[in-house]
């Protein structure tokens, strides 16, 4: 057979204009470097293991957002359960001097003293600062806020849980049974989330109040009739959203073939839940669980701020809210105290959960 | 041949129910009355079409799923409800997805170790950990891969782990849910390597699920061929892939590229018309008709039978 190969003038053989094959006639054999076998092993070597858990921490301290609001959170925990300790006013407590009412410390402004306590001082007493001033009823502000925020992250936080056991277990039993069973208890859901719940919540805490009757000294009327409403509002109304999405949640998990393969090597329904199901979800309800806090802080504040929420002399933020609306124009910082903690803390809550959400949500990881 | 087979398959019938309208329930005819036996040690390849039903003959037989009707024989004994979790000791299937069906929350030696923990197969922390890198050994796994999650690892290394968990209770036969397809073709041939050379150290039967008709000709005796459901032939695997009795089958071997010029030069392409058909649709009589050449008016009306055409080749078609 005659092969005609077309050459150029070096004789090597002639490319067509719309080759995209490489011209090897401009390289040489010096021109390559042989891998070394340390360069050869790189490529066998895995990135270092590490657990879900660990990455997604690595991932979290990686967001500034989340750091910072992380940093926020734990100062104000710091604060709130250390400064009780250094300040010696109590929150319900009507400032005196020696024993005599100080008539005179009556919204003064931060760091002020009243008259009496002047004298106090030039006469070589110590009396500690004022931080945030005083409220109208002669009683030292910054110990209020504090006490106020215990209340309120507090109640956040076991309204979260409420939620969060409620929410967890309602949903796993509709998404694992799935059916008929999921079908009723769905239709359960969404009437209850038809409802509108700040009517709800308004007319359950009225009613409540009147019902709940506790024997007078003991620990759940310490608590107050409003803060025990309040947890049974959140039991009653804000599981829905919780359940819905830890049965979406199990819905898809289920889909997974890992847990037909655990089946199919004859793993157990329990097994099944607890080694495969629940862990699978549990960064949405861990990121759930956070986004929860600030809602039911804010849903408590508001509470408090119309009136229904914890009972006086117990503050919370809302209710400290409510009080300052009376002075706004003359002491209006009084205001700002509490209403900037909400914020704070509000946003921190909710910084932090995007950032767990961004951290250990599977969607979102390569 | 008169010893019972490993796997007797009798008349396997899955209907999945499918909700049409708000009172209405229509069936899915996944699997339609399918019969077969597998010999210990042998392997038979299963192709078809995406959406035959091929998945659902695995995952039945494995009782996955609650067969409509039919029933399986292992050993010459039915595999019931009652039996079924000491069966699953000698039963075991490879996922067609090394992608979800590894628990991403476990590590590789949590997942192999899984069939263990469940049946009980070990006396102590150490004979587990041994076992596991014996198994991890067998499927070319490194053992310092055992402490790793399986994200970390790439599609063929998964689907080793996967078959590691499959082969960790011994079992006597596998039920292998197309374990290449969602390989890379290089990968593929190490793979299916491995399982012919666990076959010959275990002894262990293959259900090889494929549609892949090279693969499953390079790995089986024999083979059936399935459309809509229903088997429509079955014979050894030289058979059906040179002399080709069924429509359906003559138009997948014509597709195939075969190495060898002098064969494909005597055989033209065979196109097939139309769609498949839905399964919750399925034409009357035979299944294949609404896309056959050689449909004729006996195929609308009957269901043509499997009928021997010497040497246990089987074939479904009134016309061929
Ligand atoms: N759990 C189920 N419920 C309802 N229908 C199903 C279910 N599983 C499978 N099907 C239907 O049964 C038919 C057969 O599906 P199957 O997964 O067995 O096909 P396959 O041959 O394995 O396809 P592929 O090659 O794509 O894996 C399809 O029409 C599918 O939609
Ligand atoms: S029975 Fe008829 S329609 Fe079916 S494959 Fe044979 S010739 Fe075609
Ligand atoms: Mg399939």
């Amino acid at each position: 057979m005659n092969l005609r190969i077309r050459r150029d003038e070096n004789g090597n053989p002639k490319k067509s204009p719309f080759s995209v094959q490489m011209d090897l006639s401009k390289f040489n054999s010096a021109m390559f470097e042989k891998a070394t076998d340390e360069e050869k092993s790189q490529q066998d070597v895995m990135s270092e293991s590490t657990t879900f858990f660990k990455d997604g921490m690595r991932k979290l301290f990686k967001n500034p957002l989340a750091v910072g609001s992380i940093i926020v959170l734990s100062l104000i925990l710091l604060i709130i359960i250390f400064a009780p300790l250094f300040v010696p006013y109590r929150y319900e407590e009507i400032l005196s001097v020696n024993g005599v009412r100080d008539k005179g410390a009556k919204n003064l402004a931060p760091f002020t003293y009243s008259k009496l306590e002047q004298q106090y001082i030039e006469a070589g007493g110590t009396r500690f600062p004022h931080i945030f001033g005083t409220d109208e009823q002669c009683r030292d502000y910054f110990i209020r806020v504090i006490y106020g925020t215990r209340v309120s992250l507090v109640v956040g936080f076991f309204a979260s849980i409420i939620v969060l056991i409620i929410g967890m277990l309602y949903g796993s039993i509709s998404g694992y049974l799935g059916g008929k069973v999921d079908l009723v208890m769905m239709r359960i859901v969404d009437i209850i989330y038809s409802l509108p719940d700040m009517l709800i919540i308004i007319l359950l805490s009225v009613v409540l109040q009147t019902i709940l009757q506790f024997t007078p000294g003991s620990f759940l009327d310490s608590l107050g009739t409003n803060m025990i409403s309040l947890f049974i509002v959140f039991g009653l109304l804000y599981w829905v959203g919780m359940a819905r999405l830890i049965r979406g949640q199990i819905l898809s998990i289920k889909q997974n073939e890992y847990i037909l393969a655990a089946k199919s090597i004859g793993a157990p329904t329990g097994r099944i839940i607890t080694r495969h199901i629940l862990p699978n979800c549990l960064s949405v309800i861990i990121i759930s669980t956070a986004l929860q806090i600030p809602s039911a802080i804010f849903t408590e504040s508001y509470l408090s701020f119309v009136g229904l929420g914890v009972q006086a002399p117990m503050p919370s933020l809302g209710s400290l809210a409510n009080s300052a609306r009376g002075g706004l124009q003359s002491n209006s910082y009084k205001l700002l105290f509490p209403a900037l903690m909400i914020c704070l803390i509000v946003l921190s809550f909710n910084l932090l959960g995007d950032g767990l959400r961004d951290a250990f949500d599977p969607k979102l990881r390569k | 041949m008169t010893s019972t087979p490993l796997i007797e398959v009798k008349n396997l019938k899955q209907y999945f129910p499918i909700k049409t309208g708000l009172f209405k329930t229509e069936y899915l005819k996944a699997v339609d009355d399918v019969s077969f036996s597998i010999d210990e040690g042998e392997t038979l390849g299963l192709v078809g079409e995406s959406g035959c039903g091929k998945t659902t003959v695995g995952r039945t037989l494995l009782r996955l799923y609650e067969p409509t009707a039919g029933e399986v024989l292992f050993h010459g004994v039915p595999v019931t409800k009652n039996n079924i979790h000491g069966m699953r000791q000698k039963m075991q299937m490879v996922f067609q997805d090394p992608y979800s069906s590894l628990d991403p929350r476990m590590t590789v030696e949590d997942i192999i170790g899984e069939p263990l923990d469940v049946h009980h197969l070990y006396s102590n922390k150490s004979e587990r950990r041994e076992k596991i890198l014996t198994l991890m050994e067998y499927v070319g796994l490194n053992a310092e891969h055992a402490t790793r999650y399986a994200h970390e690892f790439s599609g063929g290394q998964r689907q080793r782990i996967g078959i590691a968990r499959a082969l960790a209770v011994n079992p006597k036969f596998i039920v292998c849910d197309e374990p290449v397809s969602a390989l890379d073709v290089s990968i593929q041939a190490q793979v299916i390597n491995m399982f012919e050379e666990l076959q010959e150290k275990l002894g262990v039967a293959y259900l090889f699920i494929a549609h892949d008709l090279l693969v499953v000709h390079h790995i089986s005796k024999r083979i059936a061929v399935m459309y809509l459901g229903k088997i429509v032939e079955t014979g050894t695997a030289d058979d059906v892939n040179y002399t080709p009795i069924h429509p359906y089958t003559e138009s997948l071997m014509s597709a195939v590229p075969i190495p060898d010029p002098d064969y494909t030069r005597s055989r033209h392409r065979i196109v097939l018309q139309g769609d498949v058909p839905s399964p919750l649709r399925m034409p009357s009589g035979c299944p294949f008709r609404t896309r056959c050449r050689y449909a004729c008016a006996q195929c609308a009306k009957e269901m043509p039978p499997l009928t021997d055409r010497g040497n246990g080749h089987m074939v479904a078609c009134w016309v061929k």
